[in-house]
């Protein structure tokens, strides 16, 4: 670990101001990933700019939809009467994360990117594209138990980690971005990547910019929704895989479906195609069968994450089924 | 409720931690919280490559970073005498030859110490230590047991063990071949390893270190340091748990005796959570095979158990893995083997039930097996093959309770509602599985001495210079004492932790009760006596025509029977004009009365678990651990090493695994994100059950072992409830969801 200063901005213009004027400079919201990843050598900032202070916090309902500020806790969203009655799905992944006590320091912004918990990640002995291109993808023929089954590439087969994402994902969330140049708005889709060639580069976000919102649309899927985290103790473990599942019913017809999943991508992976197979049917353990087939199409499995490719349907289909009301 | 301090103590009672406050309000200093006046800061670079050398250490930069006051190497660092001297494997707890701080540049494991970087803030310590640059010549290495079985060795101080016939359980008209495999698991206690080693000029130190035995720190320190005994001092009050990772001493004392040398100030060296997982000890990697047989009707003909660990090239590391095997059940052929796999790792250690709880992993997923076999109850086949002596030693157990454990546990448990059939037990999506398991560990007594002092005002000061690491054992001496003197218990102080108190045994092998607390137990008796004797030769004394045995103790005083004439300890002092009384005793450890019998503490568990059947999801709905540890001296700090015991086995049996990159040698979840032990959420209910019959043979107390007990066979009761749930035998632990789907 090295020496670094540490500032603390009251404007979000002066943050940004601070982070673009440094070439070393990096913002800092609630630590919980950024210290541990200074701690292990993984990045080293000469400068940390805190806004955890930034008036960024609200949670604001919008004429179609809610405004949640990026310095927003994970605990606060997750407890917000709001966000539990309109966006369950939201709150249930949050609860799902890490603990009680990361939650109360973790960020909405710093939640979305944070970095993946990938073994050969964090070990700077060790190869990692991702931390060092070049070096070479110590998972791919090394210890992957938890990587990924989708959209990797020979250079990174690592997983986002976040639980908060999945649910974002599924909402078809819109990212609020500010930077030197003046603020655009990102498709949740969109703004992680998948590895290809550059597996250093997580998301489409620039060095510069700061993540100001999130946005959600006004959601049907209020009571039908389910988030499933399968994981190796009850409690304060990253997913396996995990399911956010929604479905919008009538009688036992499915009007509108979001499906999303964790712990198989580099990015939360949204199961769209297994959403439009959905449409029409009947809640049946079949019909969520089915659509756990067609969301697995593709899926491919390397030495140690071979399960995956079996927990990750019965997953979707035991997500649809509490969701549902059928489980 | 029990009350806060409850007045008049007796041994049985369930009464608070003396420490508890302390603990609570933080005011207990643990290893890393001693900041003495000039302390300066130590931090260890560890090496990245598993074997080979050191080619070249660049320290320019790191020598040159603020407040750097030195970088200690094999190049510069002090000699340590002891190190100097070959190998004395006489008396040494571990074969081998122990590693040596900065001795060379010979490089043994990933992970390995090889500088120390010492500044005045941690900070400046931290930095310095990411500064220096290390070039290797490597080595080809191995870290993998399994693919090294074929140069395992048998341990020089390993004995292949039969009765009867060997490999008698062929023959059998049931049998069973089968094979079981444990992983590295590490302590992992919630303090992590620290020292602080402060000189008084060349010939006396003093360590605040993280032990189980301050008597054995010293012992060792002096040895490698060739000093002697009254000038070398290890406190450690205070333990934030060891389970065996703190036994003997690590490169975290070492380090910080060698730094205080060199700096001429106080050295604090602190291991940081990744630093434990191959520097101070873990428990090492099992294989085991197992056979068994029996006759149609259920009766053990032979068991062979061989087994497998892992150690380090430079000392063999051997545990009781094979011990449970030998003694749980009357089984008349019964061979067993052991050898050890030596890999470019550190030395394993002991880690609480260290062998016993990988060994009967084995052995009871291994009985369960073979009452599937023969479609008999698992219980039912082990009461039939309940040994009514030991069958190794040939010897009357000094008690035995296992009985009765099966009995009460079974009985509160309610697995006569079992249905035997795999699969039959299922909650919605859950399947629901009951498992049950034995278990046996060693009881025994060692020397220990112990001094009480009563003092003018009536109060008794005990000492000793036992660990309290966290089982209470503070508290149950404070308690002993209070019982024997039938005094108040708020007049009794308790000092440990500290090797100029009376020698103690090291607080391992669940022994302390036994051994420290019969010398307290004998100590306060001596007291006892000795204020008798002061109470009739008194200056006119009115008890100056009693006799001893007239005279009884009680509330503080000495007195007679009918409560007439009462002394209390201070006036006795008082009228002898004696600032203090005290005495000491030497008490012998398990003498030959004791030779005469076998003394093991056992257990039975039982187990209630569901499996999700989508996502192989297990979860433990509710355990029932009945324990004859003989008779309880404390109901809650008893309660508490079962509790401790049964969440431990919890994660050896679902979570626990130290995940190695083989190809690297290097451990790729060592931190407490990934290496998985149980959260809050992951332990249900747990009863604990007592049969709480004195011991006659061990200590005058009646005490057996407790603190590792209710560990041993207890991840089998949850592999075999998962079996019950599921009709899926999993034989290499832990129990995670890829393996059941
Ligand atoms: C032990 C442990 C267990 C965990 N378990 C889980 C889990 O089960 N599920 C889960 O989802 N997560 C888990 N987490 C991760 C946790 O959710 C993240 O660490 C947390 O959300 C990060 O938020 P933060 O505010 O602390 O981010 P920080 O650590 O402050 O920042 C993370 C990164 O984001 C950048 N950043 C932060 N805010 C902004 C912003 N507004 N604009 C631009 N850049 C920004 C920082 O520069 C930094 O690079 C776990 C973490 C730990 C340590």
């Amino acid at each position: 670990m090295n020496n670094f200063q540490y500032i603390r901005t009251t404007s979000t213009k002066a943050a940004i101001d601070a982070v673009a004027k440094d070439p070393d400079a990096r913002f800092i919201a609630g630590g919980t990933n950024l210290l541990d990843l200074m701690k292990r050598g993984i990045v080293s900032p000469e400068k940390l700019v805190d806004i955890s202070r930034l008036p960024l916090n609200k949670i604001e309902r919008e004429a179609s939809g809610v405004r949640i500020g990026a310095m927003a806790l994970n605990s606060e969203v997750a407890e917000n009467a709001f966000i539990k009655e309109k966006f369950p799905l939201l709150a249930q992944a949050l609860q799902a994360g890490a603990s009680a006590q990361l939650r109360n320091m973790a960020t909405v912004g710093g939640n979305i990117l944070q970095r993946t918990r990938c073994h050969y990640f964090y070990d700077t002995s060790l190869p990692c594209n991702k931390r060092e291109p070049g070096t070479g993808c110590g998972a791919l023929e090394g210890n992957n138990h938890m990587h990924a089954i989708f959209g990797f590439s020979e250079k990174c087969i690592a997983v986002h980690p976040s639980d908060m994402c999945v649910a974002l994902a599924a909402l078809d969330a819109t990212v609020l971005v500010s930077g030197p140049t003046g603020d655009r708005k990102i498709a949740f889709a969109d703004f992680h990547r998948l590895p290809g060639d550059k597996p250093h580069v997580d998301t489409v976000l620039e060095k510069n910019e700061l993540i100001t919102a999130v946005t959600l649309p006004d959601s049907p899927f209020t009571k039908n929704v389910h988030y499933l985290k399968v994981r190796e103790r009850a409690s304060y473990a990253f997913a396996l895989v995990s399911v956010a599942a929604g479905l919008q019913l009538e009688n036992d017809t499915i009007q509108r479906a979001c499906l999303a999943m964790g712990g198989v991508a580099h990015k939360p992976w949204r199961l769209a195609s297994a959403e439009k197979a959905l449409i029409g049917k009947k809640v049946t353990e079949a019909t969520f069968r089915q659509a756990a087939e067609i969301a697995m199409q593709g899926a491919k499995s390397f030495e140690h994450n071979a399960y995956k490719l079996k927990l990750a349907p019965n997953a979707i289909v035991q997500a649809l089924k509490t969701a549902a009301g059928i489980a | 409720m029990e009350k806060a301090f409850i007045k008049k103590v007796q041994i049985g009672d369930a009464m608070d931690r003396v420490d508890a406050r302390l603990k609570v309000s933080g005011a207990a200093r643990y290893a890393a919280e001693y900041t003495l006046k000039s302390v300066v800061y130590g931090v260890l670079v560890t090496s990245t490559i598993a074997k080979g050398s050191i080619k070249e250490m660049d320290t320019r930069a790191a020598e040159k970073a603020p407040g750097v006051l030195a970088i200690i190497n094999h190049k510069n660092a002090p000699k340590v005498p002891g190190h100097q001297a070959g190998t004395d494997n006489e008396g040494s707890r571990v074969y081998g030859q122990e590693f040596r701080l900065f001795y060379d540049n010979k490089i043994y494991h990933n992970d390995q110490p090889i500088a120390l970087a010492i500044a005045s803030t941690p900070e400046q310590a931290e930095h310095a230590a990411s500064l220096i640059k290390v070039h290797y010549a490597q080595e080809k290495h191995q870290t993998n047991s399994k693919a090294n079985t074929s140069n395992a060795i048998t341990p020089a101080r390993g004995k292949d063990y039969s009765r009867g016939t060997a490999y008698a359980f062929k023959n059998a008209p049931v049998n069973l071949e089968l094979e079981y495999g444990t992983p590295i698991q590490v302590h992992n206690p919630m303090e992590p390893h620290a020292t602080t080693a402060v000189w008084e000029g060349a010939t006396k130190v003093t360590v605040y270190n993280k032990t189980q035995a301050t008597k054995l720190s010293q012992q060792e320190i002096m040895k490698a340091f060739d000093l002697k005994e009254e000038n070398v001092q290890a406190i450690s009050p205070f333990v934030g748990g060891a389970f065996g990772s703190s036994s003997r001493v690590w490169p975290q004392e070492m380090a910080a005796i060698m730094g205080a040398k060199v700096t001429g100030k106080p050295v604090k060296v602190a291991l940081k959570r990744d630093q434990v997982f191959n520097m101070v000890g873990y428990r090492p990697r099992s294989i085991q095979k197992i056979g068994i047989g029996a006759t149609a009707e259920g009766i053990l003909t032979g068991i062979t158990h061989e087994a497998f660990t892992s150690t380090s090239q430079y000392e063999q590391f051997t545990e009781r893995i094979v011990d449970p095997t030998k003694t749980l059940y009357n089984c008349p052929n019964l061979n067993t083997a052991y050898k050890l796999i030596p890999l470019d790792m550190s030395t394993p250690c002991w880690t609480r039930g260290p062998g016993e709880t990988s060994g009967s992993f084995a052995l009871e997923s291994a009985m369960d097996e073979l009452a599937y076999a023969l479609n008999i109850d698992p219980l039912a086949l082990r009461l039939k093959n309940y040994a009514p002596s030991d069958p190794e030693k040939n010897l009357p157990w000094s008690s035995n309770y296992l009985k009765e454990c099966y009995q009460m546990g079974a009985d509160r448990f309610g697995w006569n509602k079992r249905t035997p059939t795999p699969g039959s037990m299922r909650k919605d999506e859950w399947q629901v599985g009951m498992g049950m398991a034995a278990g046996i560990y060693k009881s025994e007594r060692d020397a220990a001495s112990a001094i009480a002092t009563v003092l003018a005002n009536g109060s008794v000061v005990v000492q000793s210079a036992v660990a309290d690491v966290g089982p209470g054992s503070a508290t149950i001496f404070t308690q002993i004492a209070a019982d024997v003197l039938a005094m108040d218990v708020k007049q009794v102080t308790f000092e440990w932790g500290n090797s100029k108190l009376p020698k103690a045994p090291g607080q391992f092998g669940s022994h302390t009760t036994a051994s420290v607390g019969s010398a307290i137990y004998e100590v306060c008796t001596l007291l006892k006596k000795k204020l008798q004797e002061l109470a009739i030769t008194m200056p006119n004394s009115e008890l100056a025509r009693a006799q001893q045995n007239d005279l009884v103790v009680e509330e503080g005083t000495v007195g007679l029977k009918n409560k007439q004439i009462q002394l209390s300890y201070a006036d006795i002092l008082k009228s002898h004009a004696l600032p203090q009384v005290q005495v000491s005793t030497e008490s012998k450890g398990g003498g030959p009365e004791q030779e005469k019998y076998s003394g093991k503490s056992f257990c039975a568990n039982f187990v209630e678990v569901r499996v999700h059947s989508l996502t192989g999801e297990v979860r433990v709905n509710r355990v029932v651990s009945a324990v004859d540890c003989g008779r309880v001296v404390n109901k809650k700090t008893a309660t508490s090493q079962v509790y401790g015991s049964i969440t431990w086995g919890i994660g050896i049996a679902l979570m626990e695994e130290a995940k190695l990159d083989h190809r690297y040698g290097r451990h790729l979840n060592n931190d407490l994100a990934e290496y998985h032990v149980p959260t809050c959420a992951d332990v249900p209910p747990i009863e604990v059950l007592f049969v709480d019959k004195p011991d006659p043979v061990i200590d005058p107390m009646g005490a057996k072992g407790i603190g590792e007990i209710p560990l041993v066979g207890f991840s089998a009761a949850i592999a075999n409830a998962v079996y019950h749930a599921t009709g899926k035998r999993i034989r290499e632990l832990p129990i995670t969801p890829d393996k059941l789907l």
